[in-house]
């Protein structure tokens, strides 16, 4: 028998004391790790949703609302056309692809759908092209509307953009090039109206063969159709205009410039930002976030106050034990690590239960609650394992300190 | 340290005197009043010396046992075990001293009552730092030797009074010490285990050990050597017709 071995019959043989400790740690680390593991994913799955979308800057209707991503070009205001051709001749730094977009309500079997017109990349690149003959830009990307900045962090986009395969336009929103007949199908519109790739549809009067059916994205465009802008501006007699410019730029680094160079060029254009529609998102984590550490803390600390004054009624409940202890050998310090390592062992115990539940309720409430799938990360259980057992031995000191001062004569007391 | 290679401490040389007390003064503050204790009390007990402590309660008895124990330092002073003046030592040498010399044997047996008899047997030994196998074979051997082989995984609630003053004697010898405080052994027992307590207690002395008891009970007395009376803190020597008055 060692003096470990102590420590740990007693809490084996006498558990019931230590359970509200051991569960006051434990709620305190569970509830830390569950809600930073949800909030970690949903940051995380906000970034990759941004980092699919590519598009970091949309240019609007100056009295344009803006609710959603998706729906950002069913504001009903439209553009000029032209503001494509500014942007893309200003070869700004920073913008790899342009997307701009017309929607239009139409009519397919007697359900009402929503038309899209998009511009292929092949049309701006065309103009840009044709603006840096002469001009000796060494260096310039000829696959992107823009230019690269200083130290920038993006995946060039332009070049990694499979063109053989059309259906990437789900995730990149960028087609790279399209027939004036040709049709873009959502997966939603497709089932519903049995459409198949090589079929023909007539909408608004005008047949399309349908190029591509797109699989699933979860988004709007599942229930819309796509056609070649200018296709759309003339069967709907809209003008050449547009409802939105979608503008991916190379990096996140370049978005806060874009911004200011595009207000520039087009003064009378509405010019905001991915992170300003997902701001609320954002918010609400950082917010969740910070909620945690204050909810972590408190509930630390009525963990700490329990074992303190567990610890405290156990060394006033052991007097006569621990006299007895001393009068055998045991040295002050004998007793003080004894009533530590109690708390250690708890502390411990408990901020790893707590690690283990947190985990296992974000997985299961990540889903419920912000629907993100969550894979618990190191970070937050380890630290907050560590304040646990650095609480549970602060906690613990000054009834470690009262069994080293504790009075031997009391084992020669009847009980 | 003495330490042999069987775990435990070598045995101490046979000196004439085991412990003394020199001057010893002990006082308490209670309500701001002064208590005395124990009055300037001077005392040698020679090794091997079994000697009785009797007296009313609230005498001293104890206070005089804890001091002798090196468990309460005495106001002026010294109390001397083996030459060596055990309050000028620090207090980690004088938990090795109380863990090698002095076995204690106390009248509610203060077992632990979450370890088994085998470990309460063991504890000492734990705390001398004897490796476990060791521990075990010789708590065995012990709690055999007072006829509990078949109750060494027993916890001492499921003991009888007598199984548990067997235990704590075990335990108090695991060590071999050389000077054993019993504080009322036989205070809680049936006629049967307060004879097996004795008995054991005449045959540490047999052995070499001092053995310093303190009793209201006069037949316990009455195996004792030398008998020493307490009343309001004063120590005289006393004889056997003088136990029926202090008991």
């Amino acid at each position: 028998m060692r003096l470990r071995d102590l420590v740990v019959r007693e809490i084996v043989q006498r558990p019931a004391p230590m359970v509200t400790c051991f569960l006051a740690v434990a709620l305190g680390v569970t509830a830390l790790v569950a809600i930073q593991s949800i909030t970690q994913s949903s940051e995380q799955e906000v970034a990759g949703q941004l980092e699919n979308l590519g598009a970091n800057v949309l240019v609007l209707p100056p009295s344009a609302s803006l609710q959603d991503y998706y729906a950002a070009d069913l504001n009903g205001e439209t553009l000029p056309e032209e503001y494509v051709t500014r942007i893309a001749l200003s070869r700004m730094v920073g913008v790899e692809d342009l997307a701009p977009r017309l929607c239009v309500k139409a009519d397919l079997d007697h359900h009402s759908v929503v038309l899209t017109g998009v511009l292929p990349r092949s049309e701006f690149l065309e103009k840009t092209a044709w603006q840096s003959v002469g001009l000796l830009t060494d260096g310039l990307d000829l696959n992107a509307v823009g230019t690269k900045h200083e130290g920038c962090r993006g995946s060039c986009r332009a070049r990694v953009l499979d063109e053989s395969d059309i259906r990437s336009f789900a995730t990149t929103r960028v087609v790279p090039d399209l027939a004036d007949d040709a049709l873009l199908v959502g997966a939603d519109i497709a089932r519903r109206h049995e459409i198949a790739e090589g079929t023909e549809v007539e909408l608004m009067g005008t047949t399309f063969k349908v190029t591509a059916v797109f699989p699933p994205t979860g988004t709007h465009d599942d229930g819309r159709v796509f056609a070649h802008l200018h296709t759309v501006q003339r069967i709907a007699a809209t003008g050449p205009v547009v409802n939105v410019i979608e503008i991916m730029g190379c990096c996140e680094d370049a978005a806060g410039s874009l911004v200011t160079d595009l207000a520039t060029v087009l003064p009378d254009a509405k010019v905001v930002t991915i992170s300003h529609i997902v701001r609320t998102q954002v918010a609400v984590n950082r917010l969740m976030g910070r909620l945690t550490y204050v909810l972590f803390a408190i509930l630390i600390l009525v963990g700490g106050v329990s074992i303190a004054s567990v610890m405290y009624a156990n060394v006033s409940e052991r007097r006569r034990e621990l006299g007895t202890l001393m009068a055998l050998g045991a040295t002050p310090g004998m007793l003080a690590r004894l009533i530590l390592s109690k708390s250690l062992i708890l502390g411990f115990a408990g901020g790893l239960a707590g690690l283990a539940a947190g985990s296992v309720v974000a997985v299961i409430l990540g889903p419920l609650l912000l629907d993100v799938s969550v894979r618990p990360g190191p970070g937050a259980g380890l630290a907050a394992m560590i304040t646990a057992v650095i609480v549970a031995a602060a906690s613990s000191l000054l009834p470690a300190r009262r069994a080293a001062r504790l009075d031997p004569c009391v084992c020669f007391q009847e009980v | 340290m003495r330490r042999s290679g069987s775990g435990v401490p070598d045995p101490v040389p046979a000196e004439a005197i085991m412990i003394e007390l020199v001057n010893v003064n002990k006082q308490y503050t209670r309500r701001s009043s002064l208590i005395d204790a124990l009055c300037s009390t001077s005392l040698r007990i020679n090794g091997g010396e079994f000697v009785a402590i009797v007296g009313p309660s609230g005498s001293g008895k104890t206070t005089l046992l804890s001091m002798l124990g090196g468990m309460l330092a005495p106001t002026s002073g010294k109390v001397i075990l083996n030459g060596e003046s055990l309050y000028d030592v620090p207090v980690s040498r004088r938990a090795r001293i109380r863990n090698e010399r002095i076995g204690f044997v106390f009248q509610g047996f203060n077992l632990v009552p979450w370890l088994s008899a085998i470990e309460n047997v063991q504890l000492p030994l734990c705390l001398y730092g004897t490796d476990r196998h060791i521990q075990q074979t010789r708590a065995n051997e012990l709690l055999t030797r007072f006829g509990l082989q078949d109750r060494l995984d027993h916890k001492p609630s499921e003991l009888s009074a007598g199984q548990q003053q067997r235990v704590a004697l075990a335990r108090t010898l695991i060590l071999n010490p050389p000077l054993i405080l019993a504080d009322e052994p036989t205070g809680n027992l049936d006629p049967d285990c307060r004879e097996m307590v004795l008995g054991t207690l005449d045959e540490c002395r047999d052995d070499g050990c001092t053995i310093i008891m303190v009793t209201h009970d006069q037949a316990a007395a009455e195996s004792a050597d030398r008998i020493l009376r307490i009343v309001e803190g004063v120590v005289h020597a006393a004889d056997i017709t003088d136990i029926a008055g202090a008991a």
